[in-house]
């Protein structure tokens, strides 16, 4: 393990500002899609890099955690490498790429695709938390629609995406509501990943830095993707399987291999298709990747 | 390639590597000293202190020199420090009455006590580039007053004020805790002391252009420059345990006293009003600039038509930050391919429905348009 | 609704006031509105019709007096003692404003058909298909022509617009619709075609409206009873025909000729 940073608390903030933020999520929890606002501190990453969901795991995180940190799916991309490597340094905590010896579970745009369980929490890093924001640019007005449960103009974006193309063109950020009362912006992950947030087992906290908002679900709690009724909630689907690890049903990155239209699908998850390989699944164009898509170590 | 995004820890620590030499440059040139950036570009020190929101000049020369002189992102290595740093308590209010002035102009009296300062000052120079200064030049040293003494120079606004001409520094609300928007988050409406604490570690440029606005005619509010002061000031701490406040250091600061656009109804006699700026360090355009915009910001207070940038509290205090600012906008290079794709499936698939309802409009032709309703 | 409740007024305003600091805005303004009744406020500009407006749409705060309103489920309540959640679900449903600017009214960057389909969605309406169906019988209805359901409104003429916007208003069926200078900035022709579609509407579906205009024209086409105002205070009131052709006041008369003439 790297040595810790000298001069700096467990986990790089004074525990003072860790107790205001755990009160926040606390708060955040006992009203489960409230934003609540919190004094977010400035961070040795920039905002918009995911200081929201490192304040939170920084206050959540215990000697005894396993911390995993992914961004778009992968722990190899680099901000989740440095996410991951500031806590190494600055918390010395063990820390893992297997979903499910990760205590706690830090990410950018992604939910992972081995399910959650008891006990693990999820941390969702917020770019802008306020799901009416583009609609409604004053929070003074966002603040008053929360409160009186007034969320017609959502739909009124819904019915227009419908109008417009045929469907609800919402892929990603697709709005939910919790526990049937606040709509409550998932992060960017694509809505294909909004069905593992209803009742899950875990707890997800959301942290927004820059806007300064923690918000929260609990385990099992009740996730509704807003629709209409004869345009019902859908997520995308593939129409092949995983190239390199041959799963189904999960998110896929397309892989563009040269400048003649040749491509491939691969799991977004990098974690879940090296285990699957590991276990012997192979996709159709296991061992013809280029070493940068199936990560095996070059010649 | 593709490496750029998964290549992990060590493209990473490569890269910063290469930062650390080119941070550097050609060895053969002698390294900067933090101190000669102290010395010498103190301006961009004051910057960097006044919107870091932490007076050290030591520190701020050192993020300048990590920063590659960069100094928004100098400015964001001592907001970062900042934050860790242990807080005791609040010092007392500034005196800047008692200002040991360097610099002190107005622009609404010819003469006032304590006269005009000029001091170190670009203004009335001549723009031309000086090539003395490429080879080491001798300065030659600065004409001295003979009397010495501090001069005792009241401020524009209170020679004003005595006279009921300017309103009165609106009293807060008496003892109303002062707010301290590091410690809470902003949340809108704002009172005038988070606002003007807002501005204070806003984006120079940023409340620059807004200032430029409201000039311009977007919330315009008749300024004149009551005064610009600038020298040191005494910080002082209440310390509890002694029960007195304890002097802790000298620091530099700018202020600038904006008199606006009268008001007055049937109650109240027609008074100017106040826009205030104060800024660490010597930044004449940043406490001029937060002045004209601290007025604007008061468009409401005295019931003024508010439709302009400069007057949109939310607006203004919610992009006025420049950490904030260069994060969000910077964070667009973070890979964002997984929403990407999710765009990608959809617009394919619109694009494949919207072919073919096109190649069944052509087996079918239409009746004919309906009309459109004519423009009435 | 029972014959009993409809003899009951629909609106009660109990000498409403209010001030501009000093200034007045209007002052002990008195009146009841009935079920299926039109009442015109009629006065020049700075009379303080528009005042009077804000206050009963509750806009505004007044400073004295007070509104009751005869509730769907028959309760009369202070229309400014009701929480801000109950005021806002009342003027999104059984309430109704006209915009003399239809941009203040409309959402100008969204379809006509999401603009009429929106007061639907916000009380809970969640069939794209029913929504869609509504919004094109009401357009239907203020004579937009169907395929025009999918434009947004800045591509509207002027007449369009208003006519949008009232069919934004009624998809909920509201029993009570506030107007303000609803064809002020539109051309003669155009107003004519607007007042005909108006004055359909109310009267078949019984509503109950407080237009605000300057035009006496308007006034008298579409109203049943009037209110002239003048420095913030009502001067005469009484049925339009009566006050129009017969004028008490000496003001009402300058008003009545200077205007009706032309």
């Amino acid at each position: 393990m790297t040595t810790l940073h000298p001069g700096y608390n467990f986990a790089y903030l004074d525990e003072q500002t860790k107790r205001m933020i755990r009160r926040a999520i606390l708060k955040a929890v006992a009203i489960p899609g409230y934003q609540v606002p919190f004094a977010s501190r400035e961070m040795p990453m920039p905002y918009g890099w995911g200081t929201g969901g490192v304040q939170v795991t920084a206050a959540i995180l215990g000697e005894g955690d396993v911390l995993k940190v992914i961004d778009q799916g992968s722990d190899d991309t680099t901000n989740a490498v440095s996410i991951r490597k500031f806590f190494e340094k600055t918390a010395g905590v063990e820390t893992t790429t297997e979903t499910a010896r990760a205590t706690v579970i830090q990410t950018r745009h992604r939910i992972p695709e081995t399910a959650l369980q008891e006990g693990q929490t999820i941390v969702y890093q917020v770019p802008i938390p306020e799901p009416l924001r583009f609609l409604e640019p004053r929070e003074t007005e966002t603040r008053t629609m929360h409160g009186l449960e007034e969320y017609g103009l959502m739909h009124v974006k819904l019915y227009e995406d419908i109008a417009t193309h045929g469907h609800i063109a919402t892929t990603y950020a697709y709005p939910v509501k919790v526990n049937g009362r606040y709509l409550m912006d998932p992060s960017p992950t694509p809505k294909f990943d909004n069905p593992k947030m209803d009742m899950s087992p875990a707890l997800q906290l959301f942290g927004a830095g820059r806007e300064k908002r923690i918000y929260a679900i609990p385990p099992y709690t009740k996730v509704v993707s807003l629709d209409f009724e004869d345009h019902p909630f859908e997520v995308n689907k593939f129409d092949k399987p995983c190239a390199l690890c041959a799963a189904e049903g999960v998110y896929l990155d397309e892989v563009i291999l040269d400048d003649a239209g040749g491509r491939m699908f691969v799991c977004s998850d990098t974690d879940y298709c090296e285990t699957r390989r590991a276990e012997g699944h192979r996709g159709e164009m296991l061992g013809e990747a280029p070493a940068f898509v199936s990560r095996e170590p070059a010649e | 390639m593709y490496v750029a995004v998964k290549g992990g820890a060590e493209a990473i620590d490569n890269a910063h590597r290469l930062l650390a030499h080119e941070r550097r440059g050609d060895p053969a040139v002698p390294e900067i000293a933090a101190r000669q950036i102290d010395e010498q570009l103190a301006l961009a020190v004051d910057r960097v202190m006044a919107e870091g929101s932490l007076y050290d000049r030591d520190l701020a020369a050192l993020a300048i020199k990590q920063a590659r002189g960069d100094l928004i992102e100098a400015i964001f290595l001592v907001r970062a420090y900042r934050t860790t740093l242990p807080r005791f308590g609040y010092a007392e209010p500034l005196d800047t009455g008692a200002m040991a002035i360097e610099r002190r102009v107005s622009a609404t009296y010819k003469d006032l006590p304590g006269g005009q300062i000029l001091g170190p000052t670009f203004d009335y120079t001549h723009r031309l580039i000086d090539f003395a200064l490429a080879a080491e030049a001798s300065i030659e040293p600065p004409a001295r007053a003979s009397d010495s003494s501090a001069v005792d120079a009241p401020r524009v606004s209170g020679l004003l004020g005595d006279e009921g001409l300017i309103e009165r520094n609106p009293p807060g609300h008496g003892d109303a805790e002062i707010g301290d928007l590091t410690r809470e988050p902003l949340s809108f409406p704002a009172d005038r002391d988070l606002r003007l604490q807002n501005l204070a570690r806003g984006d120079e440029g940023f409340l620059l252009a807004l200032g430029y606005s409201t000039q311009r005619g977007y919330g315009r509010n008749h300024p004149f420059v009551g005064e610009i002061r600038f020298g040191e000031v005494e910080v002082e701490f209440f310390a509890e345990d002694a029960g007195f406040a304890i002097p802790m250091g000298r620091i530099q600061v700018t202020e600038c006293e904006m008199v606006n656009q009268f008001v007055g109804s049937a109650e109240t006699p027609p008074q100017f009003t106040r826009g205030y700026g104060l800024v660490f360090g010597q930044s004449e355009r940043k406490a001029m600039s937060m002045s004209l915009v601290d007025r604007a910001l008061r468009a409401r207070e005295f019931g003024e038509e508010a439709k302009a940038p400069a007057q949109d509290e939310e607006f203004v205090l919610s992009h006025s930050d420049n950490v904030q600012s260069t994060g969000f906008v910077e964070h667009l290079k973070l890979p964002h391919y997984v929403d990407f794709q999710s765009e990608l499936e959809l617009v394919r698939k619109l694009r494949a429905e919207h072919a073919e309802s096109r190649a069944e409009d052509a087996r079918s032709p239409d009746d004919g348009d309906m009309m459109r309703e004519a423009a009435e | 609704m029972s014959a009993l409740t409809d003899d009951l007024p629909l609106l009660t305003v109990d000498r409403l006031g209010k001030n501009y600091g000093s200034r007045i805005g209007c002052r002990d303004v008195s009146f009841e509105l009935y079920a299926g009744e039109v009442l015109a406020v009629v006065g020049e500009s700075g009379s303080g019709k528009s005042t009077l407006l804000s206050l009963l749409s509750t806009q505004l705060q007044p400073t004295a007096g007070a509104i009751r309103y005869r509730m769907r489920d028959g309760s009369v309540r202070d229309v400014f003692e009701l929480s801000q959640a109950e005021r806002r679900f009342l003027m999104r449903t059984d309430w109704g404003f006209v915009h003399q600017d239809a941009a203040q009214g409309l959402r100008m960057a969204v379809s006509a058909g999401a603009n009429v389909g929106e007061r639907l969605m916000a009380v809970g309406d969640r069939h794209y298909g029913n929504i869609r169906h509504a919004a094109l019988d009401w357009l239907g209805r203020v004579e937009i022509e169907a395929d025009r359901i999918d434009d947004a409104p800045r591509s509207f003429s002027g007449g369009m617009r208003q006519r949008l916007q009232i069919a934004r208003n009624l998809v909920t069926n509201p029993r009570l619709v506030f107007m303000d200078e609803p064809t002020g900035g539109l051309d003669v022709s155009v107003q004519a075609r607007l007042l005909d579609l108006l004055r359909g509407l109310v009267a078949d579906l019984g509503l109950s409206v407080i237009i605000v205009t300057h035009d006496l024209a308007v006034a008298r086409l579409l109203s049943h009873r009037i209110m002239v105002m003048r420095q913030g205070r009502v001067i005469e009131t009484g049925l339009t025909d009566q006050v129009l052709d017969d004028p008490r006041e000496p003001y009402t008369q300058l008003l009545v000729s200077s205007v009706l003439q032309v």
